[in-house]
């Protein structure tokens, strides 16, 4: 089968030129979606991964751009199509919902309005059939007396309905492909667990392929079939969610594992990983995580390559492997 | 929202108090209207009777009192000057103004919107720049100054338009207007665009200042991520959201527009409220004044009144009867 999205050797810069690099956000990123499956896009704040949602979509602010690499979508590169041809797919055929729902529906404008339009910015329906089209969408996603709710404005709505509303939105053209860049963690523990299951449930019916960008590991183990990890812009592994969280090759998703509160016993200080993340332009020379592992050698001060093994790969010269850790 | 006119009438009327007293109190520490008024070859029996006719030989306190019994009733009191009622002068002038603060507004709009808007979303073009640049000069040349250069260069050089007066005027609403006719609109022209030239600038800069705070907006992203054409993303979306704080300039300068175009009136001898006021100050006129300065106190609650509705229009968040 081949894959519905394959991002090859993804090279995004802000600031720059053609002739002069600019701070690169992401560097190198290669993964691949098949239709159906969920790829968790995991990372720490900075690392670069919600640069690498906006790049497939095409949104990144100035000046923010895509230095380098491809993204073939259903065949065909999109990183360098038409901005027409771009604006026919979003909304379309890749759709994506925000993490904040406070900021992603338009205050000034009525949920009706902004759902309307978004049916119309794709097909030529009038007006009511596009209204109906939104009613139906609000009520599959739980949204209580849905007519009523077309005319009310996003701060009438609260946080967890608010991101029923932007998934509403996100699935009315039953898209190929959505990218969600951590649509929950701005939401209640219970709101949260409500939304993935109902994500879930309408993904699966309409065989979408899924984006999900988090830093949340317990999300990707219940929801992921694949998961990509990036560090300092770069992805240090790429697997199998099952292989990769059981067993981990490098020292920075051990450490993201061994970090997730529910691994400790009770008592026990809370784990972490040392250091922070490096910012994009005081990057050390070689591995990127070199500054913050318990591995590290002279080896380390060579970046390292994309290492394979069966179905998924890691960078890094000294993997963890099952026995020793 | 009925509670709310009503407080904002009682603001009103102790705004209206205040500033008769300061009125009142400024006019007489200024001079003395008299020796203004009265023929300095006049005789002393003269002088008092004039003195007397206009209540002038009371104590201020008492002036004063008579002048908000004579309110109560509705009189104004009479212009020092004119010996007509002081509201009815100004009301005469009323559509002089009206019509030159109206026309500035409407330059003003439709040229700081739509640059400001071009500015905002393409700010490194080289056009941008200039714009910019441009309304610091709008901002910073004195008014006068450039009302006299409007003259020198359209009237004195070129010949295309008249320096001053108002020309002929036709009558709709029973007020005379000079907009209705050809000549009148070309009299109406230069001290118009004397007038805009400011608010151009800052219609400008505020839209600018705008676009740029919303463009980040995650809802500008996410209304693109739907597949809007960027047309409907800035006419809808952007727009209406930058409208908010442009709106508050636009009605408050309207209100200073009317009230304090008296440069420009001055240099194009236009005969509107401006004129009529700085003529009264200089002459002492009192009641002039007076009146005068109500009726602006008047028009800025009336019109902070309206902008307050367009805000409600506008701004979902802060409509009071919303269900929540």
């Amino acid at each position: 089968m081949t894959a519905l999205l394959k991002v090859e050797n993804l090279v995004t810069e802000f600031g720059g030129s053609s002739a002069k690099p600019g701070l690169r956000a992401v560097n190198d990123v290669s993964f691949s979606v098949e239709r159906g499956k969920v790829l968790g896009l995991v990372g720490e704040s900075g690392s670069g991964k919600s640069v690498t949602g906006f790049s497939i979509m095409r949104l990144l602010e100035k000046p923010g751009r895509i230095a380098g690499g491809r993204v073939i979508f259903d065949g065909a590169d999109i990183a360098n199509c038409s901005e027409e041809e771009m604006r026919r797919l979003r909304g379309k055929r890749i759709a994506m919902v925000f993490q904040d729902p406070t900021m992603t529906l338009n205050p000034v404008l009525t949920i009706g309005t902004q759902m309307v339009e978004a049916v119309r910015a794709h097909e030529n329906v009038t007006k009511d059939v596009a209204r109906q089209r939104s009613r139906d969408a609000l009520a599959r996603v739980g949204i209580p007396s849905p007519e009523e709710r077309l005319s009310a404005y996003p701060h009438q709505f609260s946080g967890g309905m608010r991101q029923r509303v932007a998934i509403a939105i996100a699935l009315l053209h039953k898209p190929d492909l959505i990218i969600a860049d951590e649509p929950t963690t701005a939401l209640d523990v219970t709101i949260q667990s409500q939304i993935i299951s109902e994500f879930q449930k309408l993904t699966e019916e309409s065989n979408t392929a899924v984006i999900w960008i988090t830093h949340d590991l317990a999300i990707v183990s219940r929801l992921a079939d694949d998961i990509a990890v990036m560090y300092a812009g770069r992805l240090v592994e790429t697997g199998p969610v099952t292989k990769v969280l059981t067993d981990p090759h490098h020292p920075y998703t051990a450490g993201l594992i061994a970090s997730v509160p529910s691994q400790n016993r009770r008592g026990e200080p809370l784990r972490q990983i040392r250091g922070m993340t490096p910012a994009i332009n005081r990057l050390p020379q070689g591995c990127s995580f070199r500054t913050r592992c318990d591995r590290v050698t002279d080896g380390c001060l060579v970046m390292p390559p994309l290492l394979l093994e069966e179905d998924r790969s890691f960078r890094c010269i000294h993997p963890v492997l099952k026995e020793t850790a | 929202m009925v509670t709310s006119i009503i407080r904002r009438l009682i603001q009103a009327l102790f705004v209206i108090v205040a500033m008769t007293i300061i009125v009142f109190i400024g006019v007489s520490v200024i001079g003395n209207p008299v020796d203004i008024l009265i023929n300095p070859d006049a005789n002393q029996a003269e002088r008092a009777r004039v003195i007397a006719h206009y209540g002038l030989d009371q104590p201020l306190w008492k002036q004063y009192l008579l002048f908000l019994q004579g309110l109560l009733q509705g009189d104004f009191g009479n212009s020092f000057v004119y010996g007509r009622p002081a509201l009815g002068l100004i009301m005469e002038r009323l559509p002089a103004t009206l019509e030159l603060a109206i026309t500035a507004l409407g330059i003003a709009i439709v040229f700081g919107l739509p640059l400001g808007l071009y500015a905002g979303l393409y700010p490194n073009r080289v056009s941008s720049k200039l714009i910019m640049s441009g309304s610091i000069l709008g901002f910073s040349l004195p008014t006068f100054w450039v009302g006299l250069m409007l003259i020198m260069v359209f009237s004195v050089e070129l010949g295309w338009l008249p320096t001053n007066g108002r020309g002929p005027t036709a009558e709709l609403l029973g007020a005379q207007w000079s907009f209705l006719t050809g000549e009148g609109l070309r009299h109406l022209l230069l001290p118009a665009f004397n007038l805009a030239l400011f608010k151009t600038s800052l219609i400008m800069r505020l839209t600018r200042a705008g676009v740029q705070e919303v463009l980040p907006q995650d809802y500008v992203k996410f209304a693109r991520a739907k597949g809007l054409r960027e047309r409907r993303v800035i006419a809808v979306h952007v727009l209406k959201n930058l409208m908010i704080p442009v709106v508050t300039i636009i009605g408050l300068e309207f209100g200073s527009l009317i009230a304090f175009s008296v440069v420009t009136e001055s240099i194009f001898a236009w005969p509107g409220m401006g004129k009529l006021i700085i003529d009264s100050i200089n002459l002492l006129d009192r009641p002039v004044i007076v009146a005068y300065l109500m009726m602006m106190v008047l028009l800025f609650v009336v019109l902070n009144f309206i902008i307050d509705i367009c805000y409600t229009i506008l701004d979902p968040r802060i409509r009071l009867d919303a269900k929540a």
